[in-house]
């Protein structure tokens, strides 16, 4: 292990290195770039022996992950936002054709408007297309992840790809001390990539078939029960790596001081940090507070979510995306958990940061305060009034 | 064969599917005239001609849909399409 | 009276395209499929668009083919294979099989060119093949980029407005050539001996190629199935579909249209979906202009 003050998208690009992918495919697009700029730079310099195919498109780079996939091999893609809705159909097709490909989301907001900073609307529209969705803290936990991702998406109980989802600029763009995986420590930890069956003439199978209503619904009765499956895998990877590496970065969730508190904030991705500053505070001025990070999105962690929580009064969920028509979508998942329960606590939803609006301190308070205060479905928080004012 | 690991299927499974029952036409092969072209064997989109000696060509009836393609490519005319009796 | 022997399964499955396959009868891309991987043989991993040869030969639990097969979506046939060629080559595997891509004129000349642009730039060892049966035949018979010029499909119907499809066939070889890559060819059903010679010496080449087959749809052009070559004839003998080879950017191999030249009609008048042309004296300057693409294309290909 080496600490290196590093930004963030450069360690995750060094991460996927490690992983030693035999085929690279993806599409530039802002703030997906520097990690896919600091891969060709890995190959362009001898570091990496991987293809990297430059593609035309998102939809191509995800297609060409597909069939190296298919044909055996370990493949990576990196997208965001516009170019990761242009992938999303062939995102599903590799899904269900159970191909363990791991991509990185660096979630950024979607057009129109256009808008290029952090939100996790984009990742979110994915969230049913049978992709393993994990969702990094800060740029640690996004590098150490990468390397858990293969492992979980190649297990063979699992064979479903992973998206590691990371706050575009937030994190991608920041410069942190990192412990970066070395090469020795990689191949230690993660085995070749030996799928059961690919694409060639020895057996000469066929992928992709069509499939009738004979058929169809038992492909997502597998899925879904390789997802209930894949909770376990999630844990015992990060498991492995507490063991190897020392650190805990990974399984399905997070807590932070929520074995006493009454309330806590629920939350995906960088968020996390701010809160806990915020957390540390009132816990110092004796309020019962804490957090719950929500690491494993699909598979989403029910059971875990509610051991963690049964005994909290008020829950605040803080997110950054909406399901527009319907309000805010963790919230309501989160809410779910309790559903049918002994008691159900306050859950209270907040719709923030969205198109990369400013979380600050005070936002996090005013949330904290709202929940004491009142009990409601969901709103928005920080918006500004003087553009709302219907002028 | 693996629909738990997304509708993977063995090769050339398809055989078990006779797809005779589309037939309306059946071409006879006299066998008299044959020149060994192969034609209708390239030709068919079936796949179900198949040559047993040099200037003896046949079908195999399981398959074959009656397209007619063979008769009518044949050099020497010497497959016939007759109504199927069904 | 003749006898006619029933030959074994074993026999039968004389080529790599097993039968069994729910194509229509006289389906022409059954046909050029078969013929392409009949000259390939089995040292290859074929990829295919969605379109009407991935639903004829793949319906789950079975499948027609007998070699490595993959389908994915419509418009990423090119882009996927071009992810078997790399990772072939990643894994050492280079030796294992040749790599070639599938798709019909839709998936090929429109919802799939960008990434067969992509490929056939990147230059991808991969041999594209497009089985041009001008239009969307598997979802009903819509026109496409490749359907020709006054032809009748379901959404470029004849009518008091309209003679059919309001455009010419776009030059997709011409595209695929302007790509600098080593081999386009255009090919027939009709002429499966080329086909064989065709595919061949595109595989014996490096880098990506391009090889468009005509292959006629009884249903969708309303032709007699057992016309099927027929049709496809004529295609070529009035210069309405010209047969070429292009290396490196140079046209190097041309079929001849007959002597003496076959008019359009021959061809015209035995497919429904040209037969609004011969309903009133109003079609006869229709079939003038159809005329006309052939004479340009036995002039510009040298075909006389
Ligand atoms: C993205 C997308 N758009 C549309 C379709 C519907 N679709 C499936 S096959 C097809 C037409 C195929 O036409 P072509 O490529 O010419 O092949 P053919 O069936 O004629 O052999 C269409 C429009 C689809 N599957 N995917
Ligand atoms: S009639 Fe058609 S399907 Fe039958 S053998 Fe002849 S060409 Fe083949
Ligand atoms: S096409 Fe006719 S002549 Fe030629 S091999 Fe077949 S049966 Fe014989
Ligand atoms: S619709 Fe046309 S292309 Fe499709 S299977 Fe039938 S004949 Fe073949
Ligand atoms: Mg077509």
């Amino acid at each position: 292990m080496s600490t290196t003050f590093i930004e963030g998208s450069i360690a995750v690009a060094k991460t996927v290195g490690v992983c030693r992918p035999h085929v690279i495919s993806a599409y530039p697009i802002t703030p997906q770039t520097h990690i896919v700029e600091h891969l060709s730079e890995l190959v362009a310099n001898g570091e990496l022996k991987t293809e990297y195919v430059n593609v035309e498109s998102e939809h191509s780079a995800a297609s060409v992950v597909l069939g190296a996939s298919a044909t055996g091999a370990r493949t990576y893609t990196a997208t965001t936002s516009q170019g990761f809705l242009l992938m999303i159909e062939v995102l599903y097709n590799i899904a269900g054709m159970r191909l363990p490909v791991v991509m990185t989301c660096v979630n950024r907001a979607v057009s129109a408007p256009i808008n290029i900073w952090n939100d996790q609307q984009d990742s979110l529209t994915a969230r049913d297309s049978g992709w393993i969705q994990l969702y990094a803290e800060d740029n640690q936990e996004a590098s150490d992840m990468h390397l858990q991702a293969f492992k979980i998406a190649e297990n063979k109980d699992v064979m479903l790809p992973v998206m590691i989802c990371m706050d575009g600029f937030v994190l991608t763009h920041s410069f942190e001390p990192i412990e970066l995986i070395l090469q020795e420590e990689a191949d230690k930890f993660l085995p070749p990539f030996k799928p059961q069956y690919y694409l060639t003439p020895k057996n000469p199978l066929t992928f992709g078939a069509m499939v009738g209503p004979d058929g169809y619904m038992e492909t997502r009765y597998f899925i879904e029960k390789t997802m209930r499956t894949s909770l376990q895998v999630i844990g015992d990877v990060a498991a492995d790596f507490h063991n190897q590496f020392g650190r805990f970065q990974g399984g399905l969730i997070d807590t932070y001081k929520v074995e006493d508190a009454s309330l806590v904030l629920v939350a995906m991705g960088s968020v996390i940090g701010t809160l806990k500053d915020v957390v540390d505070e009132l816990r110092a001025k004796g309020q019962k507070i804490g957090i719950l990070k929500v690491r494993s999105y699909r598979p989403f962690p029910k059971d875990e979510i509610y051991r963690a929580l049964n005994h909290v009064k008020e829950i605040a969920v803080l997110e950054k995306a909406i399901s527009l028509g319907y309000g805010g979508i963790l919230v309501n998942e989160i809410k779910s958990v309790f559903y049918g329960k002994p008691k159900t606590p306050k859950i209270n939803g907040f719709i923030l940061g969205l198109g990369g609006r400013d979380i600050t301190v005070d936002t996090i308070h005013h949330v904290i305060k709202d929940t004491v205060k009142a009990t409601f479905e969901e709103k928005f928080v920080g918006l500004n009034e003087a553009l709302i004012g219907g002028k | 064969m693996r629909l738990d690991l997304g509708a993977i299927a063995k090769a050339g499974t398809s055989k078990a599917n006779q797809t005779c029952g589309w037939r309306n036409f059946k071409p006879i092969f006299h066998q008299e005239k044959c020149v060994g072209c192969g034609l209708c064997k390239i030709y068919c989109p079936e796949g179900c001609v198949t040559m047993v000696e040099k200037k003896k060509y046949t079908v195999d009836y399981t398959y074959c849909k009656g397209c007619g393609i063979c008769a009518e490519e044949c050099s020497s005319s010497d497959i016939e399409m007759v109504v199927e009796e069904k | 009276m003749t006898t006619t022997l029933t030959a074994s399964k074993e026999q039968s499955c004389q080529t790599l395209l097993a039968s069994g396959h729910t194509a229509c009868t006289g389906c022409g891309e059954a046909l050029a499929a078969k013929l392409v991987l009949g000259a390939a043989g089995s040292n290859v991993i074929v990829t295919d668009a969605t379109g009407c040869l991935e639903v004829f030969t793949t319906r789950f639990p079975q499948s027609s083919w007998e070699v490595p097969f993959i389908h994915s979506l419509f418009e990423n046939s090119a882009a996927v294979a071009s992810g078997i060629e790399a990772a072939l080559k990643s894994l050492g595997r280079q030796n294992e099989a040749k790599v070639i891509a599938q798709g019909g004129d839709g998936g090929t000349a429109d919802i799939g060119l960008q990434a067969l642009s992509g490929m056939l730039e990147r230059g991808h060892d991969i041999l594209y093949v497009c089985y041009d049966n001008e239009a969307y035949m598997n979802t009903g018979v819509q026109r496409s980029g490749l359907t020709p010029f006054d032809c009748m499909t379901t959404t470029s119907p004849y009518g008091e407005f309209s003679w059919g499809n309001k455009h010419n066939k776009k030059d997709m070889p011409g595209i695929a050539a302007a790509h600098n890559i080593p081999y386009v060819a255009t090919a027939s059903v009709s002429f499966p001996k080329d086909i064989e010679n065709k595919v061949k010496k595109a595989l014996s080449i490096t880098g990506p190629k391009y090889l468009q087959i005509h292959s006629p749809c009884p249903l969708g052009w309303r032709s007699n199935p057992q016309l099927t070559i027929t049709v496809a004839r004529l295609a070529v003998q009035t210069g309405l579909y010209p047969i070429f080879e292009m290396e490196n950017g140079k046209i190097t191999k041309v079929r001849k249209v007959s002597t003496p030249k076959t008019p359009v009609e021959e061809y015209l008048k035995i497919q429904g979906r040209f037969a609004h042309l011969f309903k009133s004296p109003d079609g006869n300057e229709e079939i003038r202009k159809i005329q006309e693409i052939a004479d340009r294309n036995i002039e510009k290909y040298g075909l006389a």
